[in-house]
C-alpha cells in the first residue's frame, strides 16, 4: 500500500543535519546581536518593569552589558547545536537561543530609547500580545477544525470579518451582547456553509473557493457598512461591549494576573477553546473520526464513519469559532469598520501551519505573531530607529521558515483539500 | 456461502470480483438483485449495515490510517467511549480488545505501533484483527496475497485455516490459481461480471484457467533453449537512491547477454524499480557503471539511452508508458515522432503516422475501435500491447520489460510473452522484471532475485519455486537450497527461519526498526 511519503525525513543527511544548520544560523544571529546590538546599546539601565508603566519593581540591566551577554547566550546555544545535542534537547536549546536573541535586541532598544523612556512595561506587553493574538487564536482554531477533517480553510479571513460584522450589527440592533455573540457565530458559520457546500457537495477547488469567499465577505460587509451602518451609526454600529470579568484567584498572580485575568472574556474563551479542541481532537470519538476523515477518508468510510457529515459538521463548527473570533473585535474593543480584520485571517492560517495543525501549537504560533505585533507598537512608542514594517514582516517570514522545515517537517493532514467522492 | 467455508472467487483483473464484494460490503449500491443472509433479503445502505450484518472486508489497498496507531485504527467507527456526550475514548479497553483477539487467533500485533512503521504483512494482520473485533461471521479478503512474500502468504493461509476452524466463513478473492487450490473449499469463477462456473479445488489449473478466460490458454511459455551471445548489458557495483534519498539499489552486478532472458524476481519495493530506472537514465547513478555493448551509458539522458537501442516497458503504463488522452497512433510514435518518416523539422507527418499505426495495430493484435481512439479507452491488455508494439518496432540491442503483464488479461499475457521470446530469439538481450514469480520462471533463462537492493542470488529457471521464494524473503542461497532439498523435516525448519525476515522486510523503506516493533 502506498504510504504517503512527503513527511519521511531523509535517513542520512551527512554532517549538515537540520540541527547543525539551525545551530549555524543561531550562531550568526548571536554574533550579530553581541557585536552590533552591543555596540549600538547605551550605558543606560534597561528596565523591564513588572507593571503597566514605569513605576514599581523592575528587572534592570545595563544596556551594553545586557545586549552582549544575551548575544553570548545565543552564540552558546548555536554552538551547542553545531556541536551536536541529543534530539530531545533540540527544541529547548533553540528556544533559549531565540529568546536570548530577542532579549539582546530589547536591551539595545530599551537602553537606546530617548531618556526617561528606558523601560519596557511587561504587563502591558503581555496583555497586548494576547489581545493582538486573539483573532489569530480563534482563526487558527477554525483552521484546525476544518483542515483536520480534510477541508482547506483559506476563508478564515472572511469568517472573522463576517463574524465581526454580524456581531456589531445585531448587537447594536438588539442592544444585547449575547444576541451579538450568537449573530457573530451564525455569520461565521454562514461563510463556512458556503465553503462546505461548494467544497464538499460541488467539489470546487477549496483554495479558490476560500479566496472567493474572503472577497465576498469584504464586499458584502463593506457594502452594508457604507449603505446601512453609516446611515445611522448610533443604531447600527454601536454594539454594547462585554464588561470586564475578573477571575478570582487567578487575577492575583503577579504579572500574569493583571496582564491576562482582569478583563477580556474573549481571551478566556479563546484559551478555553484551545484546551477543549485539543482534548477533543486527541481524546474523543469526535476527534478520532475527524482525524481519520482528514487522513484517509476511504478507510473511515469502510468503517461506517459518515465522511461527508463529519466534514460538514467540522466546517460549520470552524465558522462558529471564527465568527466568535470576529466578535472579539466588535463586542469588546472597537466598532465595525470596513475590512477591519485586515489580513489577520491569513496570519491565522500561517499560525495554523506554524503550529503544525495542532491547537496548542497554533496557540503558541499565534502568541509569537501577537508578540511581534505588540513589539512593533512598542518600538513605535519609544520612537525606535527600526521601522515597524520589519516586525510586521515577521509572521510571514516565520511561516516561510516553518514550512521550509526549520521546526521539523510540517505535515498537513493527508487528505487536506481533497474532495471525497464516494465509490 | 456456508458457515466455516472458504470460498474462492476467481477471475481475471477487471472481471468484477472486487465490485461484487464492494456491493456486498455496502460500499456500492446494487442496480438490481438482492443479497440473502440466512434466507432473508438484506438491504445495505453503507458499510456500517454490512458490519452490523456480520460482514467484514480486508480491502486490496489497506484501509488503515497511516498516522494512527493499531488500536486507533481498530477502534475507529466502533469506539468504546466514556463520559456520555463528550465521548472520551476508552483506549485501555480498545488495547485489551486488540490483545485479546490477536491472542485468540494467533495474530500478533502491537496495539500501540503506528501503522506507517509496520511492514505490509503486519498491516494486513491489523486489517484482519480489525474485522475480527467487529464479530464478523463472513470475512472478505480482496486479493490479500498480492503484496506478500511467499512465506507471508503461507502464514496468511494458516491464519485462514484457523479462522475457518473457528467457524468463520471466508470469501477469498484472487487470480492466483495455486493459492485457490491450496485453500478453497469451493471455487466460483467470474468473467466479465458473470458467474461462469463453480468448481471444486480438485479441478486442475488448466481447467480453472480455461474457465477464467473462456478458452484454453497455455500457462507455460513455449520456448526453445536460449543461445546466449556476447554480453550486451553490464551493470557493475550500481548504487541508486529512491525518491526519499533512501538507498534502494545497493551494489548490483548483472550481465545480460544477447539472445537470453534475464528474469528479475523479488517482492516489490526491493529496488527493482530503481535499478531499471537507473539503467534507463531516469534516476541518478550514485556509484558503479552501466554499459551497453561495451559503451558506458550511465549518466546519459533517457532519450539517448532509448536511441542507443534500448526498448523499455515501464512498470506503470498509465503513468510512464502512455499518454492516455493521446490516440493509439500518436502513442505508437511517442519515441520517434521527431524522426523521419514521422516528423521533419517542426511538423509531424500524419499520413506516415497513420499508416504505420495501422500496420502495427494489426501486427500486435491491438483491439481498438480505431487508430484515432484515445489510448485510455482501451483495456489494460490492449494498452500494454500498444507499448510493446512501440518499443519492439525499433531495432533493439536490449529490451527491458517491467511488470509486462500487470493487470493484463490472460489472452494478452500469452501474446506479450510470445513477443518477448520472439525478440530474444532474434538476438536481443532481454531483461524481465516481475513480481509474478510464475511469469519470471516461465520467461527467464536465468533468474536474478533481488532483496533489499542487492542481487541475493542468480539461479536457473528449473530451480524449485520454494527456493526462489526463500531467496525473495532474503534467505541466502545456500540456506534456501538446503531448506528446500533437506528431507522430510524441512517444512518445520524452513518456516520459522523464513518467518522473521519475511515479515520484517516489507520494503526497504519501512525496514528500519520494524522488526522490533513487530515483536513488541
Amino acid at each position: 500500500m502506498a504510504v504517503p511519503d512527503i513527511a519521511v525525513a531523509p535517513v542520512d543527511e551527512g554532517f549538515w543535519t537540520r540541527s547543525r544548520k539551525v545551530g549555524l544560523t543561531l550562531l550568526g544571529l548571536g554574533l550579530l546581536s553581541a557585536v552590533l546590538f552591543g555596540a549600538l546599546a547605551t550605558d543606560q539601565q534597561a528596565r523591564f518593569t513588572l507593571s503597566d508603566d514605569a513605576a514599581g519593581a523592575a528587572l534592570e540591566i545595563n544596556g551594553t552589558i545586557g545586549a552582549i551577554l544575551f548575544g553570548i547566550i545565543t552564540i552558546a546555544a548555536g554552538a551547542a547545536l553545531l556541536a551536536g545535542v541529543p534530539k530531545r534537547w533540540f527544541l529547548p536549546v533553540l528556544g533559549v537561543g531565540l529568546v536570548a536573541f530577542v532579549l539582546s535586541f530589547l536591551c539595545w532598544q530599551v537602553s537606546a530609547a530617548p531618556t526617561g523612556q528606558n523601560f519596557m512595561p511587561l504587563v502591558n506587553i503581555i496583555r497586548g500580545t494576547f489581545i493582538l493574538a486573539l483573532p489569530l487564536i480563534f482563526g487558527a482554531l477554525a483552521g484546525v477544525l476544518c483542515e483536520r477533517s480534510g477541508v482547506v480553510n483559506v476563508a478564515i479571513e472572511g469568517q472573522l470579518l463576517m463574524g465581526a460584522f454580524s456581531g456589531a450589527l445585531f448587537g447594536s440592533i438588539s442592544g444585547s451582547v449575547w444576541v451579538g455573540l450568537v449573530a457573530a457565530a451564525i455569520g461565521g458559520a454562514f461563510i463556512s456553509l458556503l465553503l462546505a457546500v461548494f467544497a464538499i457537495r460541488y467539489l470546487v477547488d477549496q483554495v479558490v473557493m476560500g479566496i472567493v469567499l474572503n472577497l465576498l465577505a469584504v464586499g458584502v460587509t463593506g457594502f452594508l457598512y457604507e449603505r446601512l451602518m453609516q446611515t445611522d451609526a448610533e443604531k447600527y454600529n454601536s454594539a454594547p461591549r462585554f464588561s470586564n470579568w475578573e477571575i478570582p484567584l487567578l487575577k492575583d498572580i503577579p504579572v500574569l494576573g493583571p496582564a491576562l485575568f482582569r478583563g477580556n472574556i474573549f481571551l478566556y474563551l479563546g484559551l478555553l477553546l484551545v484546551l477543549v479542541i485539543h482534548i477533543g481532537l486527541f481524546r474523543t470519538r469526535w476527534g478520532l473520526r475527524t482525524r481519520s476523515v482528514g487522513e484517509h477518508p476511504i478507510a473511515a468510510d469502510t468503517l461506517g464513519v459518515k465522511v461527508l457529515r463529519v466534514r460538514y459538521r467540522n466546517v460549520l463548527l470552524a465558522g462558529v469559532v471564527a465568527g466568535i473570533g470576529g466578535a472579539s473585535y466588535t463586542l469588546a474593543l472597537y466598532s465595525f469598520t470596513k475590512n477591519m480584520i485586515g489580513g489577520k485571517g491569513f496570519i491565522a492560517l500561517a499560525a495554523l501551519i506554524f503550529g503544525r495543525w495542532n491547537p496548542t501549537g497554533a496557540l503558541l504560533a499565534a502568541l509569537f505573531f501577537g508578540f511581534a505585533d505588540q513589539l512593533a507598537t512598542y518600538l513605535g512608542a519609544i520612537s525606535s530607529s527600526i521601522p515597524s514594517q520589519f516586525l510586521a514582516m515577521l509572521p510571514y517570514l516565520a511561516t516561510i521558515l516553518a514550512v521550509a522545515g526549520l521546526v521539523g517537517r510540517v505535515r498537513a493532514p493527508a487528505a487536506d483539500g481533497k474532495p471525497y467522492i464516494k465509490g | 456461502m456456508e458457515p466455516g467455508e472458504i470460498h474462492a472467487l476467481l477471475g481475471e483483473n477487471g472481471a468484477g470480483k472486487s465490485t461484487l464484494m464492494n456491493v456486498l460490503y455496502g460500499l456500492y449500491q446494487p442496480d438490481e438483485g438482492e443479497i440473502l443472509v440466512d434466507g432473508k433479503p438484506l438491504k445495505l445502505k453503507g458499510p456500517s449495515d454490512a458490519i452490523g450484518a456480520g460482514i467484514g472486508m480486508v480491502h486490496q489497498h489497506f484501509m488503515l490510517v497511516p498516522v494512527f496507531t493499531v488500536a486507533e485504527n481498530i477502534m475507529l467507527g466502533a469506539e468504546q467511549v466514556r463520559g456520555g456526550i463528550a465521548g472520551f475514548l476508552d483506549r485501555r479497553r480498545a488495547r485489551r480488545e486488540v490483545t485479546e483477539v490477536s491472542e485468540r487467533y494467533n495474530l500478533r500485533v502491537d496495539p500501540d505501533a503506528v501503522i506507517e512503521d509496520l511492514p505490509v504483512g503486519v498491516q494486513q494482520r491489523v486489517e484482519i484483527v480489525k474485522a475480527l473485533t467487529r464479530d464478523v461471521d463472513l470475512l472478505i479478503l480482496d486479493e490479500p496475497t498480492a503484496v506478500l512474500t511467499p512465506q507471508e502468504t503461507e502464514e496468511l493461509l494458516t491464519v485462514m485455516r484457523s479462522l475457518k476452524a473457528a467457524g468463520k466463513s471466508i470469501v477469498f478473492i484472487t487470480h492466483k490459481l495455486g493459492e485457490v487450490k491450496a485453500i478453497a473449499d469451493r471455487i466460483t469463477v467470474i468473467r466479465r461480471g458473470k458467474t461462469v462456473g463453480t468448481a471444486s479445488p480438485e479441478a486442475s489449473r488448466d481447467e480453472l484457467a480455461a474457465l477464467m478466460v473462456g478458452r484454453n490458454v497455455r500457462l507455460t511459455v513455449d520456448k526453445s533453449p536460449a543461445t546466449p551471445g556476447d554480453p550486451v548489458l553490464e551493470v557493475a557495483g550500481l548504487v541508486v537512491d529512491d525518491d526519499r534519498q533512501i538507498r534502494a539499489v545497493d551494489g548490483v552486478d548483472l550481465t545480460v547477454r544477447a539472445g537470453e532472458v534475464l528474469g528479475v524476481a523479488g517482492v516489490q519495493g526491493n529496488g527493482q524499480t530503481e535499478l531499471i530506472e537507473a539503467i534507463m537514465g531516469l534516476r541518478p547513478v550514485l556509484a558503479g557503471t552501466v554499459s551497453l555493448a561495451g559503451e558506458r551509458i550511465d549518466g546519459w539522458k533517457p532519450k539517448k539511452v532509448l536511441r542507443a537501442g534500448v526498448g523499455y516497458v515501464p512498470e506503470d503504463r498509465s503513468v510512464d508508458g502512455l499518454v492516455k488522452e493521446f490516440s493509439v497512433a500518436e502513442n505508437l510514435v511517442l519515441d520517434i515522432y521527431d524522426r523521419p518518416p514521422f516528423g521533419a523539422g517542426l511538423a509531424l507527418k500524419p499520413n506516415a503516422i497513420a499508416a504505420s499505426a495501422k500496420e502495427r495495430i494489426e501486427q500486435f493484435d491491438v483491439r481498438t475501435s480505431s487508430a484515432d481512439a484515445a489510448v485510455g479507452t482501451l483495456s489494460g491488455g490492449n494498452q500494454q500491447k500498444v507499448i510493446v508494439a512501440r518499443e519492439l518496432s525499433r531495432p533493439l540491442k536490449l529490451f527491458i520489460a517491467a511488470q509486462p503483464t500487470r493487470g493484463v488479461d490472460v489472452g494478452s499475457i500469452e501474446f506479450i510473452h510470445s513477443q518477448i521470446i520472439r525478440e530474444r530469439d532474434i538476438g536481443t538481450a532481454v531483461m524481465v522484471v516481475s513480481s509474478e514469480l510464475d511469469e519470471v520462471i516461465g520467461l527467464a533463462d536465468r533468474i536474478a532475485v533481488m532483496y533489499r537492493g542487492r542481487i541475493i542470488g542468480i539461479v536457473g529457471p528449473d530451480t524449485p519455486r520454494e527456493e526462489i521464494g526463500l531467496l525473495m524473503a532474503g534467505i541466502s542461497p545456500d540456506v534456501a537450497h538446503d531448506a528446500v532439498t533437506a528431507p522430510a523435516a524441512d517444512q518445520p525448519d524452513a518456516a520459522p527461519a523464513a518467518e522473521k525476515p519475511g515479515v520484517a522486510d516489507g520494503s526497504p523503506a519501512s525496514a528500519d526498526g520494524s522488526a522490533s516493533e513487530d515483536e513488541a
